[in-house]
């Protein structure tokens, strides 16, 4: 694609009490653009209005070029070119899973080519279900269920695909397991994706971008990278300040798996199933200390040297450092305003910040 | 004329009862369908309303209904005109074209009550799976809806046969009772009552009663093997 992927509009939607107004918005499309937002805010509302599956919508969409919607006037969904992935994966009971599969491969428009053997098994073992081909979907798990209605959305070769909770009805294990697929496959296949998740961990994860939504409208739009550098963001508003730092991660030493960001390194434990090289590694700012000296008689293994460069008041007696790391990255720290005032510590002084746990974003 | 245990017993009527009751059958999965398909999406208050009047058949008497049926009938009335306009010739009144039609209306929640609660236990989001997977109205129509509601056509279909079979006071008001036109089996059997003929009334109600209790086991066998429990 030559330009890049983008939507812009402005869509309601009235669904007795609820209303989704959604104001202007203008999206960059490509890579992974979640929407983000308390259950009740219009994420399913605004992602339904978005691909047609709701014949009330009323608005203005127009994507790369392209009017979806004008006023009550709405483009078909089968006209769209999209790939949904429900929350309940929406597989047809009555046909097996190869017959899933080939419903949308059927259906493709004249001049879209059919993909080849080749190219769906290529699908197909990404996805992993390779030896599932012939099972009846009733016998299928809640894991294999959504990788099943993956792979079905992606053989009917949408420009766009949608997700919508892919990950709510399932246990931690398959949900970890789908987040690497789902990463996998974005950045195999180069499809934009629409994401609904009500799960920070999982916005910082998979996002580029962040649509936060709030009583049916767009709040903000926001890069990852914006959206974790304020601190009020709604992303922290249940664990807390949350800093996301991306890193190369190494091969095991000692039992641990360094992470490498720049001249620094960071240690983990629990890395083990980790494929990629670049990760994403997810601190809470209550589990960063700041320390004068490089201590080194203590348990904690991850120190840094930073540079204080904000001093956020938080109220509750605590405050929230932004450091500078060697690398150019931000990181959190939380204290209580006497430790604060004990250490001195003052915008542009040296520190050691002390991460007591980290975790790769799950 | 079918002589059983000594008695004769005259098959005109039962021909023609499994005749109108096939044909309205047929009629009702035909306009049901979409009516019911209709009805079944439908999310607004009309929907009520609408309910009430497929209901009604089931709580009116069926005099009441033939009455009524009787008077739009009228064969100068604007419904026969209307039906000449198109090259329609003869009486809706005591023929077997008013009497499957008044069937129809009579049968009508049998076939559109099933068939709509088989539509609406289709979640919305395989429709929704369906459109995003570039299946157009019909499409999804045929490749979802028809296959998962099987058991609601089955049930419909020899709901409505049977009840049609079993009609009374509708036939009688629209149809009358002229032997080899519009006598069905239970006015026929009524008729054998009046006439003190109990050995044929005994013969065809025994028949009847045999025919109902097979429709029955079969419309609970088929639920049974559709894995759905009745009700």
């Amino acid at each position: 694609m030559q330009n890049k992927p983008m939507m812009h509009g402005y869509l309601k939607l009235k669904l007795g009490e609820f209303e989704l107004d959604s104001g202007d918005f203008s999206l960059d499309l490509d890579g992974v653009t979640v929407l983000f937002g308390r259950s009740g805010s219009g994420k399913s509302t605004l992602l339904r209005a978005m691909s047609g599956l709701d014949k009330r919508t009323q608005g203005i969409l127009v994507v790369n070029g392209k009017i979806w919607q004008e006023g009550s006037r709405r483009m078909a969904p089968q006209a769209r070119n999209i790939g949904f992935v429900f929350q309940d994966a929406a597989l047809f009971p009555h046909m097996t899973v190869r017959q899933n599969l080939n419903y949308g491969m059927k259906r493709l428009p004249k001049g879209v080519a059919e993909l080849s053997d080749a190219e769906f098994n290529e699908i197909v073992s990404r996805v992993g279900i390779a030896d599932k081909l012939d099972r009846a979907v009733t016998y299928l798990s809640g894991g294999e269920r959504q990788r099943v209605a993956i792979a079905r959305a992606l053989l009917s070769r949408p420009d766009i695909l949608c997700m919508d909770e892919p990950l709510s009805a399932l246990d931690w294990r398959s949900k970890s397991e789908l987040l690497a697929l789902i990463e996998d496959v974005v950045a195999a296949y180069k499809i934009p994706l629409l994401y609904i998740t009500h799960s920070p961990a999982e916005v910082e994860r998979l996002a580029d971008r962040v649509v936060f939504m709030h009583d049916g409208k767009i709040e903000t739009v926001e890069t990852l990278q914006e959206a974790l550098a304020r601190p009020d963001s709604p992303l922290f508003a249940e664990e807390g300040v949350v800093s996301v730092l991306e890193g190369l991660s190494m091969p095991m030493e000692a039992g641990l798996h360094p992470v490498v960001m720049g001249e620094d390194r960071l240690w983990l434990s629990d890395l083990s199933e980790l494929t990629q090289k670049a990760v994403r590694v997810r601190v809470l700012a209550r589990d960063v200390s700041i320390a004068l000296s490089d201590p080194k008689d203590l348990s904690i293994i991850n120190h840094f040297k930073t540079t204080i460069c904000e001093l956020i008041p938080k109220g509750e007696h605590r405050t929230l450092v932004r450091l500078l790391m060697a690398d150019g990255q931000k990181l959190f720290a939380e204290v209580t305003n006497h430790s604060a005032e004990r250490l001195h510590l003052r915008v542009g002084k040296t520190v050691f910040a002390l991460i007591k746990s980290v975790a790769v974003t799950e | 004329m079918l002589e059983i245990f000594g008695t004769e017993i005259n098959l005109g009527p039962i021909w023609l009862t499994l005749e109108v009751a096939a044909i309205t059958t047929l009629v009702l999965l035909v306009v049901g369908t979409p009516l019911a398909w209709w009805m079944a999406q439908m999310r607004s208050s009309n929907k009520v309303f609408l309910e009430a009047l497929v209901a009604l058949p089931l709580v009116l008497p069926p005099t009441v209904l033939g009455f009524y049926l009787l008077i739009i009938f009228n064969p100068t009335g604007p419904v026969t005109e209307f039906l000449r306009f198109f090259g329609f010739e003869g009486q809706l009144t005591f023929s077997k074209t008013g009497l499957v039609i008044g069937s129809v209306i009579y049968s009508l929640p049998f076939a559109v009550q099933p068939l709509m609660h088989a539509f609406e236990a289709i979640p919305q989001r395989l429709l929704d799976a369906a459109a995003t997977l570039r299946a157009g109205v019909l499409d999804r129509f045929f490749s979802v809806v028809l296959p998962l509601s099987q058991r609601g056509f089955l049930v419909a279909a020899t709901l409505t046969f049977a009840h049609t079979v079993g009609e009374f006071g509708v036939v009688l008001m629209v149809g009358g009772n002229i032997p080899g036109e519009t006598r069905m089996v239970s006015i026929d059997i009524f008729d054998h009552v009046e006439s003190l003929e109990y050995d044929q009334a005994h013969i065809l109600s025994a028949m009847m009663l045999v025919f109902a209790l097979v429709v029955l086991m079969l419309v609970y066998g088929l639920n049974r093997r559709f894995g759905v429990k009745v009700g």
